[in-house]
Formats: structure tokens, C-alpha cells, sequence
């Protein structure tokens, strides 16, 4: 029985403190097959391929490949027996040669030199059995990144990989290249090479894939026979999960005839012609896949990267950010998706980070006047219920939920109008979660409105009143609040 | 809370090694305490303090200087040949040369900022340029013969207090207000904490790094006068290497290489640390040669030991 696989993980469990990312999974991978794993944003995908590769060590659980039975693996291991990971980033050398970075690491010499000669004619060796036309002279930082992804398959072959995990390979591709891809995972196939093919694109594993293993929340939920299921089965599974978790209730505050923010076909930083409107006192989610292009908008709104084209009305008003310090003086507020990086200043105080964007406002002549700056801290510090020993606390030492609250803090004594959340309860505990939740109605009740982007198909439906989908970097779908759907959404989202 | 402890302690430790240090040269020289060759410390650190407070800044954008030692020489030499050969007076060759050492700042600022150079590489551009420039500009030899009311900044008194001693005092007093009471101040520590943090809270970071450095020309500059007033000579090579001390003074006053962290009053103590360890060791008789070894040793001393903190974790996540 074990001889049919070449690549069990068995009750894969990874704990990281106080969550738990993987919850006793186990997969198996036959010689010469297809496997796609699929789930949402947070399935646990990643963190079980990586498991594989050595880069996540797992809290219990096997690994077994070849028959040989591993507790974890390291990247060493991982290529000695056969397994080779092509991540979105590629590992190579742009200002190499494509034979070059064929044989990076270890090149063909002749002597203490290298040979080049030879790599050149081994390396188009190697691109012919895959069927692929690459000049190995070329460097590769001239190549598509198609090709690029080609080259990155061929060294895996080229080291004997046997098993090719592949996370969303189609990602960064044109449909063309998509197609020659698929040529190449059909012919690894044939000649007895399994692959794992990670991919949000549901159409692409019902097309390529043999067996389909669907995660959710961590968790193994059912492996399928792709030519015995269906679209409909599938997102039933990804999603298939009751609304457990209560959102504190709110009442309706939309003023319909206000339109706060409106985008007229906004096109750059990857999104393509958006297009909507926002009202006063209202929710909009938006809903989406990882890199489904929604940072990057909200990015665009808050002026931190430009758009290229299209039109921005603020309050009726056309804006065209393109500085932050625009977007802010404008009234947009932005609480970033990584808090840490982005969004609080950790090396300086509550009180400092409150009132950084304002500074400006409660100073004479640039002196600032010291017994405003604290009034105002200490005001949003009880009013958002931040627990600091003191305003003058280093926010490093606060805890996630009450670093957001700063953040928040910030916008608020800036008087913001439009507030963009970027994943606002991103690693943040469950009780500071519901904090939030409560902070966005009281918000909304006040007047602001909120644009509220989240992967968490809970809490995107249980806060939105209206929730628009993206994919690729368009708008797929909207819904209003008496229609969500997390099948829907999940099929909006995965453009099918 | 450990992280605070620890810097809090560090906080106080640089004055402790101040302290160690003047009574170990009080104990091993008695020409140490006399009240003449304290006043010489006075007025030698004084310039070190004046742009250590320009460098402070740049420090704690998390950028570097290497500009400063050139500024001094260019306006050393500018002002020398303005007043000698144009007979500018004194007051227009003071404002003319310092002029020039906040535009020379401001190049740097400009090329860090906007072009996006790396500051070592962009300031020590800067720094070739204009000591090649000085060079050119004085034929190589000193310029000398100022009215001796020149003197006043580098040589003169108020009461018992030396000029520089006073200039050097106000420059740390203007740098400490700029940082504590001033919002530039904060948009100091906040960028030299977190560049695209402070960008997304509305700070123009590329404004904040344009003046700093301009200011560390200007705080460069004024250094410069004050030594061209001590020496009463303009040499073509009047600052070469003094970036390297004011640095030195900066990192030993705490203030982190990476940005984010430091305070003036711990500058100070830098400062003063750097002013008695080269007069002791001039007492002492050590070799110029041993006391460039001495000071290289300070420096990585200073910076291994925020760079350790850095690697645990304490200064930066």
C-alpha cells in the first residue's frame, strides 16, 4: 500500500502559540498524479506545503517519503529525497544567464573554471525533455516570467525532484503561459513525476488535477476525485462552515443620499476599472482572494501609491491623492494590513502616535503645545478603551489589539470622514476582535464611513452592508447585506 | 518593560563612564583638573558639540554624515578668502559661507531624499568634492589676516565663559528644543523608527531627510567658523577627518546607528567623553598615532554595543 505513494504527511499538526494552524492533517501523493490542495485565505495551504520543505518544523505528525518516515524536514532533506518547492517568488538570479541559473550552486567546471559551453548545451538539454524553447544564453532578467517559472521547473527536474509542489503558479502568468504551464505539468506527469498544485483558480484544478484535497480553517476536510465532482461541491466545501461567531448588533445609519467616496473606472497598482460608491454611515467590504488586488486599491484611495487613471470624488469633490498627507488633509484614514510595519510607529509613545498626522494643528509657530497633545491622547486612550500603564508607553510593548486601537486613535483625532481597514483583526485575539467590531459601528453611527477589507469571510458578512468582490485585480460582484452568500462570494472571488 | 529597564539604565550609564573617566585622568594627571586646561577641553569639544548636534539628527533618521569634516574646511576657506581677498566683512562672510554649508547640507539631502542615494555614498561624494574644492580655492596655502575682532568666536570670553563654550551650548539648547518641543522633532524619532509608517501617517519623510541634512551642514558650518576663529589661519585641510569624531560623540552618546533612538543630553556626555579622552591622552603623552587607534576602538565599541541590543531585540522589532 505504501509503495503507491511517494509523499504521506500523516496528522500534520502545527501549533503556534495560542492558535492553532494545522489541526492533524494528512495527505498522500501517488506517483505520477495531480494533487491540488485548495482552500481559503488561512486554510492552513501554505503552512502545510512548507511543512514539507523544512521551512515550518511541525508540532506532531509524519512525513513520509519513499517509505522513509521524517518528523520534520529542512530544506536539505527536502531536495535529497526528491522534493522540490516553486514558490510565487522565484529563487534566481536575474542577472545570470538561464543556463547559468540552471546550474546555480553547482556549476559544470572544467577545472577551477566554469563551463560555461557545457551548461549552455546541458541546460538545452534539459528545457528540450520539457518541451520548452528557451535560448539558455539569454539572461534571465530579459525573460517573461513565464519562462522564468519554466526554468525554476527545470532545475527542480534537473535535481530528480520526483515530488513538484507548486503554490499558485498560474498567479503572476498570462493565459498563454498558463496554457504552455499546463503542458509542461501534463508531461512532468506522464513521466512519473508527482505535483502538489496550489491555486485559488478553480477552473485550472478542474482542468489539471486528478485528486482535489480541500482544507478549511486548518483542518482536512475531504479529498475528491476531480472527474467525480464539481464547482458547486467544491466551494460548498471550502466555505462550509456555519456563522458561528456573533457581530454586535448595529443599526442601519446609511444616509443614501450621501455618497462619501466615489471611484470612476480607477485603473493602477494592478486593479483594472473600479467602479462604486460609498455612503455616508455605511459598511462596504470588500471581498477577495489573497492578491486579489484590494490592498492595492485601498493603497490608491489613501494616496500612498497613484492611480493611473480614472476618477476619485470625495464628498462630490474630485481628489486626486498623491501623498498620504494629501489622502489625510482630504479626511481618508488608513488602518494598514501590517500593523506593525505600516501602521503604528513602535519605537515611539501613545501619546506621539496619536497625534502624529496632526501635529501641525496644535502647534505655534512648529512648538507644539504640550498640554493639547496630551489632552487629546489621554481623550482617545479612555474613549477607545486602550490599555496602556500611561500615554506615554512605548506602543512596541501594547498588545496587538490595542496597537490598532492607536492606529485608530490617529485617524480619529484627524478627524478622518472615510476610514479604509486593511484586515483589522489580523492576528488579534478574539475578545480585542469584538472590541473592534464595536469600535467600526460606533464609527459608522457617528457618520464616518468605512471601507472594511477582510479575508475573514465571517467577519466581511458580519460587518459589511454591502460587500464587493474583486479577482484579479476587477470587480466580480456585489451584494447587498440581504443577499450574502459565502458560496456566492467564494465563486465571485474565484472568478468562476 | 525589560527593554525599558535596560535603556533606562543606559540612559544614565554614559554619564557614569564620564564620571570614571574624569576621575581616572584627575587621579593620573594632576595638570587635569587645573582650571586652564579645563577650559581647553571646553573649547576644544566645543565644535565637536556643535555639529555633533547637526549629526544627531542625521543619526537618528537613521542616516550618516560623512560630509561634515569638508563643510568645516570649505568654510573655513570660503570665509578666509572672502574676508582677506574680497574684504567681505566679517558679518557677510559668516552669513555667505554658512549659507554655502546649508546649501552643501542640502545637496546631500536632496540626493539621500529624493534620488534616493545611500547617504554614505552621497555625503562622501560631497565630502571629496568640496575638500578637492577648498583646494582649489585657496591654491593650498593657508589664508590668513582677519580683522581681530574675528577672533571673538573662537577665542573670546564672556566673563570667565569661552565664546565657543556658549556657541556650543546654544547649538545643543536649539538642538534639544527641536526635539522635544518642536512636531519636527517628533517626525525625527518617528522616521528614523519606521520610514513607510511615518509616510502613511501623513509625515513628508523626504521634507524631514532634505532638512536634516541641510541643518547638519548648517550646525557643520558653524563649526567651521568657530575653528577658523581659534586658529585664525584657513587650511585647505582644517576639517579633514572630523566627521569621525563628531560620529564617534553621537554613537557614544547613544544615539542608535539605525535610527529611532537618542537624546541630546546623552550627546553631551558623548561629547565630553570624546573632549577628555583626547586631552588626557595628550597630557599622557600618547602618541597621535595611539590616539587614532584609541578612538577607532571607542567607536566600535560604542556601535557593537547598540548593535548587540539591536540583535536582541531591545532597540528595534
Amino acid at each position: 500500500m505504501n509503495d503507491e505513494y511517494v509523499l504521506q504527511l500523516q496528522h500534520i499538526t502545527k501549533e503556534y502559540p495560542g492558535v492553532v494552524a494545522l489541526k492533524d492533517v494528512s495527505l498522500e501523493v501517488k506517483k505520477g498524479e495531480i494533487l491540488a490542495l485548495i482552500g481559503e485565505n488561512g486554510a492552513g495551504k501554505s503552512t502545510l506545503i512548507k511543512t514539507c520543505s523544512g521551512a515550518v518544523i511541525p508540532t506532531a505528525g509524519k512525513i513520509v517519503v519513499n517509505g522513509k518516515t521524517f518528523t520534520s524536514m529542512s530544506p536539505q532533506l527536502a531536495a535529497e529525497n526528491g522534493i522540490a518547492i516553486i514558490y510565487q517568488e522565484f529563487n534566481n538570479v536575474k542577472g545570470l544567464s538561464a543556463a547559468e541559473n540552471l546550474f546555480l550552486g553547482n556549476p559544470i567546471k572544467k577545472g577551477i573554471v566554469i563551463d560555461k559551453k557545457a551548461m549552455e548545451r546541458e541546460a538545452e538539454k534539459a528545457f528540450n525533455q520539457l518541451n520548452i524553447k528557451i535560448d539558455p544564453k539569454k539572461l534571465v532578467g530579459d525573460l517573461t516570467v513565464g519562462y522564468q517559472q519554466m526554468i525554476e521547473i527545470a532545475k527542480a527536474i534537473k535535481q530528480n525532484a520526483r515530488v513538484l509542489i507548486m503554490d499558485e503558479p498560474s498567479a503572476p502568468l498570462t493565459s498563454a503561459e498558463v496554457e504552455s504551464m499546463f503542458k509542461v505539468c501534463e508531461l512532468l506527469k506522464a513521466k512519473g513525476v508527482s505535483i502538489i498544485y496550489i491555486s485559488h483558480r478553480l477552473d485550472e484544478i478542474f482542468r489539471l488535477s486528478d485528486r482535489i484535497v480541500v482544507l478549511r480553517d486548518g483542518e482536512y476536510v475531504k479529498t475528491l476525485i476531480t472527474k467525480d465532482s464539481h464547482v458547486e461541491e467544491l466551494i460548498h466545501l471550502m466555505v462550509g462552515r456555519d456563522l458561528t461567531e456573533t457581530y454586535p448588533a448595529r443599526t442601519d445609519c446609511i444616509n443614501r443620499d450621501e455618497t462619501v467616496l466615489e471611484l470612476q473606472n480607477v485603473s493602477g497598482n494592478g486593479d483594472k476599472d473600479i467602479s462604486f460608491q460609498l455612503h455616508k454611515g455605511e459598511v462596504l467590504g470588500l471581498g477577495g482572494l489573497v492578491g486579489a488586488g484590494r490592498t492595492e486599491l485601498a493603497q490608491m484611495i489613501f494616496g500612498a501609491v497613484e492611480k493611473t487613471s480614472g476618477r476619485m470624488f470625495l464628498k462630490g469633490k474630485e481628489i486626486h491623492p498623491k501623498s498620504p498627507r494629501q489622502a489625510i488633509d482630504a479626511g481618508i484614514a488608513l488602518v494598514p494590513e501590517d500593523r506593525k510595519r505600516h501602521g503604528a510607529l513602535l519605537t515611539i509613545s501613545v501619546k506621539n502616535n496619536i497625534n502624529m498626522p496632526t501635529y501641525p494643528k496644535i502647534s505655534f509657530l512648529s512648538v507644539i503645545k504640550s498640554r493639547k497633545e496630551s489632552e487629546v491622547a489621554t481623550y482617545y486612550q479612555k474613549n477607545l478603551l486602550i490599555k496602556t500603564p500611561s500615554i506615554h508607553q512605548i506602543v512596541k510593548n501594547l498588545s496587538g489589539g490595542n496597537q490598532q486601537k492607536v492606529i485608530l486613535g490617529k485617524w480619529l483625532a484627524a478627524n478622518s470622514e472615510l476610514i479604509i481597514f486593511d484586515e483589522p483583526t489580523r492576528g488579534i485575539d478574539v475578545g480585542a476582535k469584538v472590541e473592534i467590531y464595536t469600535l467600526i459601528n460606533r464609527l459608522v453611527e457617528q457618520g464616518k464611513s468605512i471601507l472594511l477589507i477582510s479575508s475573514e469571510m465571517e467577519e466581511l458578512m458580519g460587518m459589511s452592508d454591502r460587500i464587493i468582490v474583486l479577482a484579479e485585480g476587477k470587480i466580480t460582484g456585489e451584494l447587498k447585506r440581504d443577499s450574502f452568500d459565502q458560496k456566492t462570494i467564494m465563486r465571485m472571488a474565484s472568478a468562476v | 518593560m525589560k527593554s525599558k529597564v535596560i535603556r533606562q539604565l543606559q540612559d544614565k550609564a554614559i554619564w557614569i563612564v564620564f564620571l570614571v573617566l574624569f576621575i581616572a585622568f584627575a587621579i593620573a594627571n594632576d595638570k587635569f583638573l587645573s582650571s586652564s586646561n579645563l577650559f581647553t577641553i571646553a573649547r576644544q569639544v566645543s565644535m565637536f558639540g556643535i555639529a555633533a548636534v547637526g549629526m544627531t539628527f542625521v543619526i537618528l533618521i537613521g542616516g550618516i554624515d560623512l560630509a561634515t569634516g569638508s563643510i568645516i574646511t570649505i568654510v573655513n576657506v570660503v570665509a578666509a578668502y572672502l574676508m582677506v581677498k574680497m574684504e567681505f566683512s566679517i558679518a557677510a562672510a559668516i552669513g555667505t559661507s554658512l549659507i554655502l554649508a546649508t546649501a552643501i547640507g542640502a545637496l546631500n539631502g536632496f540626493m539621500v531624499a529624493k534620488i534616493k542615494m545611500p547617504a554614505i555614498i552621497a555625503t562622501f561624494a560631497t565630502q571629496i568634492i568640496f575638500e578637492g574644492a577648498a583646494y582649489m580655492l585657496s591654491g593650498g596655502t593657508p589664508i590668513f589676516g582677519f580683522d581681530p575682532a574675528f577672533k571673538i568666536f573662537g577665542q573670546g570670553y564672556v566673563g570667565p565663559v569661552p565664546v565657543p563654550v556658549i556657541i556650543m551650548a546654544i547649538s545643543f539648547t536649539v538642538g534639544a528644543f527641536i526635539l522635544n518641543k518642536t512636531y519636527f522633532g517628533r517626525y525625527f524619532y518617528a522616521v528614523g523608527g519606521n520610514e513607510e509608517a511615518s509616510r502613511l501617517s501623513g509625515i513628508k519623510v523626504n521634507g524631514i531627510k532634505f532638512l536634516i541634512y541641510s541643518l547638519s551642514g548648517l550646525f557643520a558650518g558653524i563649526a567651521g567658523i568657530v575653528m577658523l576663529s581659534r586658529t585664525n589661519s584657513a587650511q585647505p585641510t582644517a576639517g579633514r577627518g572630523f566627521e569621525f569624531d563628531v560620529i564617534t560623540c553621537v554613537v557614544l552618546g547613544g544615539v542608535s546607528v539605525s535610527g529611532g533612538y537618542g537624546k541630546i543630553s546623552n550627546v553631551i556626555a558623548g561629547t565630553l567623553i570624546i573632549g577628555i579622552l583626547t586631552n588626557g591622552m595628550v597630557l599622557m603623552n600618547v602618541s597621535t598615532y595611539m590616539q587614532m587607534v584609541v578612538k577607532g576602538l571607542v567607536l566600535i565599541l560604542a556601535v557593537g554595543f547598540d548593535s548587540i541590543q539591536n540583535k536582541n531585540g531591545l532597540v528595534k522589532l
